[in-house]
């Protein structure tokens, strides 16, 4: 996030899309609805009719997919109305005439065509959008996983510096990190193309300053797979060895049945975890690490708040430190990792880390501090771009709606897309140890409007076939308010229904994410 | 200095901010007024009234806090009248509801004497949940209520455990309302109100529906601003609760809001969560995995030693062979294949701390940048 949570409650407007926000971050989403209370103005873009619309003076409805076109529509809307922030644009951005040639064509009537959304309310929403003081986007997975996924996220940036929306108190854009770590795994340079704070590793600087901390020659120069990559090298069988820590890609990558494919194609498999997940029992060798309970180090949150994590209980028979086995493993191969505790790890990470160096855990033993936060006298930046972006200027990228990889037609007729539920969490490995849990969600779904149901005859709570070109579940039929006709949805939790059978492998061709958002699938009361 | 923007309580003169109560004041300043239906960042409603204070030339005690401190105001925090007030008050609700914490035989004054008392008179099944975590209790006791003689007035609504968390007790409820209050305010989940009217006053959820059936989406805010023990989880009414617990704060480790949270634990169980308190980012607030969700923890189906594959199957190994044909096997690969024929998975799961030495191992170790995490998963 660009901003903080707490930033929410200040805006004017808020804009959510693509994020079901009261199921997926509950505790954040009752920022929103406390600002929608107080009377900010609230407005939802999201395919589903999730509950956040409730709370919202505005909801409105695109077709799965064309999130650039809305986008554009406002742009369109606010220049061609002559509500844009000249001031912003002019001293901090670059690109303008390019975007405004490319949002010409979005007319409200074209984007109607397109999305759905009606031209009437295209304008609108522009008007409100643009006229506030401050106006904060918060965007999650349903802008992100998409084919178009990057260029839905720089569209937004491109809304948000159009009406100088960026770098103030109360605006932004602003991702919802779903996972509780994700930041910090991007920081820490958990990633294919950069060590940690987003050095990139074929900076020849930024290698050298690795190789002296770490004592070593030769860091590897050339970018490396992604993780949907690496699953395809195993396909093709140039990726032999996989070690996978804490994740789960059996039931949350996206077309599972080419994905076993892949993985049963892999010469040697690791899997350290806290359960015998679904992975787990593909691999060769299973290590048993500590879960957050029994560890102590950091985790850095949604809006870049490094956070302490504290040990509560002793971890389950021989499990061990995810740090300690790798380290262990790196001694046996050649290189002595030898650190007296994870504080330790912390302090030599800052050293390479300049967003980091500031951060002690001492510093953060009661407040976290959101990075970047260079020195130790530093208070740590709650907002980012203040006065300029990290590359100076601002760049507006003139960008043209594209349709998703795939969609219906007569043999698969209803668009799919996917996501998760209050009561579950990502693959499930945690939250369905919890009966409580699995009583109030005790599987999978397929969620359709009263309209469709209707139309193919089937009653509330039916099971049904649901097939794509890819695979095949089995799942109830749960007729939903939250459903618009032509859309189903399913979560992707219960491995016994995986949703991700379905799914489209198709990725973004810049951050590889695949299109979990839209697929074209059909359904048939089950034999 | 002028008068105009200072008000006196208890004969002490302090400075404040045009927005704050009577209690606003005295609470910033240190001098105790105590609340029930009070609750940081909802509106006052005033309805239990124990926060009455005396105010020079008022006709009656005030709420201090919904009254808006006002220049030249001279308040007394606890006089006598003020005393009288908030027995009868405490009184009145000792004997509208099931608070069997034996205020109604205390005659001591010593406390330890008192408890000591009570541990031995009340089995564990009858003794409130929340004993000696009460505000109802600990105001009892303060004022020296003694409700010996008052008639205890039989519950009109039955207790309803139906759902998988939580118990309501309305036997123990005094209808202060802070659960309404942290649903319809803090929550903005509306799933609970105020229904029916005078005596037969209760808490409902939608149309007076079991918890499960209604809105509710159990983030649990009303069990921890709840003041007495209408309010608990399951776990509070089992005979474990009096056994030695300490405390842990931490980071929630499901969505990537990173709540602040405590950890009760019991003999190496996390037996409950609870908000880290008024501290960001998510300021006392939890939803239903962050506070629910904690069962994974002490699970018997963690793993608990090495596994190795052999002849198709997984069986159990020691580290060393584990480590051994790892080490070995990925150093043969680099070998045979090159680096980039290894990838690593580092998780968005685990710490900043494993993460570095996951995306260190990959590149110091194996030699490639084939580093990823389910950022796109």
């Amino acid at each position: 996030m660009t901003n903080t949570i707490a930033d929410i409650e200040t805006a004017e407007v808020i804009l959510v899309t693509g994020s079901n926000t009261t199921e997926n971050h509950p505790v954040l989403s009752t920022f929103i609805k406390r600002a929608a209370l107080k009377g900010t103005t609230l407005i939802v873009i999201d395919p589903r009719r999730i509950k956040l619309a409730h709370h919202a003076n505005t909801w409105l409805r695109p077709e799965l997919g064309t999130d650039i076109a809305w986008i554009n529509g406002l742009m369109h809307v606010i220049i061609k109305e002559n509500l844009f922030d000249k001031t912003f644009v002019e001293k901090r951005c670059e690109g303008f005439e390019e975007l405004k040639k490319t949002v010409e064509t979005y007319t409200p009537d074209y984007v109607e065509a397109i999305t759905g959304i009606s031209a009437t309310d295209i304008t609108e929403t522009a008007r409100t959008f643009a006229k506030a003081k401050n106006a904060s986007i918060l965007y999650c997975m349903g802008i992100t996983q998409h084919t178009t996924g990057t260029d839905n996220v720089k569209s937004l940036a491109n809304l948000s510096m159009l009406t100088g929306n960026l770098g103030i108190p109360g605006g932004g854009v602003n991702p919802l990190r779903g996972q509780n770590n994700v930041q910090g795994a991007c920081d820490m340079g958990g990633l294919p193309n950069v060590l940690t704070a987003y050095q990139k590793v074929d900076d020849d600087t930024a290698r050298a300053k690795f190789e002296k901390t770490w004592g070593v020659t030769d860091l590897p120069a050339k970018p490396g797979l992604t993780a949907t990559d690496m699953i395809e090298g195993a396909h093709s069988g140039t990726l032999k060895a996989l070690y996978i820590v804490g994740e789960n890609p059996m039931v949350s990558d996206p077309d599972l049945n080419h994905a076993e494919k892949a993985i049963e194609n892999l010469d040697f498999m690791v899997v350290q975890d806290i359960f015998l997940t679904e992975t787990a029992q593909m691999a060769d060798v299973v290590l048993p690490a500590f879960c957050f309970a029994e560890k102590e180090g950091t985790f850095s949150n949604t809006e870049r708040r490094v956070q302490r994590v504290r040990k509560a209980v002793e971890a389950p028979g021989f499990a061990r430190d995810d740090w300690r086995i790798l380290s262990e493993i790196a001694t046996r191969m050649g290189y002595p990792m030898n650190y007296p505790n994870s504080n330790a790890i912390f302090e030599e990470m800052t050293t390479v880390t300049p967003s980091y160096a500031g951060i002690t855990w001492e510093r953060i033993e009661n407040v976290g501090l959101h990075w970047p936060c260079p020195t130790v006298e530093h208070p740590g930046t709650p907002i980012l771009h203040t006065k300029q972006f990290t590359r100076g200027k601002g760049m507006f990228h003139a960008i043209d709606h594209r349709p998703p990889a795939e969609l219906p037609d007569k043999d698969y007729p209803f668009m799919l897309t996917t996501g998760r539920v209050l009561y579950h969490y990502h693959t499930g490995t945690m939250t369905m140890k919890s009966p409580g849990l699995n009583t109030m969600s005790p599987e999978c779904f397929v969620e359709i409007s009263a309209n469709d149901a209707q139309r193919l005859g089937f009653e509330d709570g039916i099971m049904v076939d649901v097939l794509s070109r890819r695979g095949k579940i089995k799942a109830k039929l749960e007729i939903s308010s939250k459903a618009v006709d032509g859309t189903l949805f399913i979560p992707f939790h219960f491995a016994k229904a995986a949703a991700n059978r379905l799914t489209n492998a198709k990725v973004d061709p810049v951050a590889k994410i695949p299109e979990f958002k839209v697929c074209a699938i059909t359904i048939r009361r089950a034999a | 200095m002028g008068n105009e923007t200072h008000i006196t309580i208890d004969n002490k003169r302090f400075a404040f901010e045009p927005s704050e109560t009577i209690l606003d004041v005295a609470h910033r300043n240190n001098i105790f007024i105590p609340t029930l239906c009070h609750l940081k960042g909802a509106t006052p409603t005033g309805a239990c009234r124990i926060c009455v204070v005396e105010v020079e030339g008022a006709p009656n005690l005030v709420a201090s806090c919904a009254t808006p401190a006002a220049a030249n105001m001279v308040v007394y925090s606890e006089s006598q009248e003020v005393i009288t007030a908030r027995r009868s008050i405490i009184r009145l609700m000792l004997s509208s509801g099931h608070h069997n914490c034996a205020i109604r035989d205390f005659d001591t004054k010593d406390w330890t004497q008192f408890q000591l008392k009570v541990l031995e008179v009340d089995g564990t099944q009858d003794l409130c949940p929340v004993w000696g975590e009460c505000k109802l209790q600990d105001l009892a006791y303060r004022y020296q209520v003694k409700a010996q003689g008052l008639p205890q007035s039989e519950s009109k609504y039955p207790m309803e455990r139906v759902n998988p968390f939580m118990i309501r007790d309305f036997s123990r409820c005094i209808l202060c309302g802070r659960c309404v209050q942290a649903c319809r305010d803090i929550q903005v989940n509306n799933a609970i109100d105020f229904g029916y009217r005078g005596a037969d006053t209760k808490i409902i959820a939608g149309t007076d529906v079991a918890l499960k059936d209604s809105d509710c989406v159990f983030c649990g805010e009303c069990i921890e601003v709840c003041p007495v023990g209408a309010l608990v989880t399951e776990h509070a009414m089992k005979p474990e609760r009096f056994v030695k617990t300490k405390k842990i704060r931490t980071t929630c480790s499901y969505c990537g809001v990173g709540c602040q949270i405590e950890l009760s634990v019991q003999n190496n169980r996390i037996i409950q969560v609870n908000s880290a308190g008024d501290t960001p980012p998510n300021n006392g607030s939890l939803c239903v995995k962050g506070r629910f969700g904690f069962d994974f923890v002490g699970s018997p189906e963690r793993l608990t030693s090495p596994l190795i594959r052999k002849n198709g199957k997984l069986e159990g190994a020691t580290w060393d062979e584990a480590l051994d044909l790892v080490a070995n096997t990925l150093t043969q690969i680099k070998k045979d294949h090159g680096s980039d024929s290894i990838g690593m998975l580092t998780s968005a799961r685990v710490t900043n701390e494993e993460n570095y030495i996951a995306q260190k191992f990959t590149r110091a170790v194996l030699k490639t940048n084939n580093v990823d995490h389910c950022a796109r998963l």
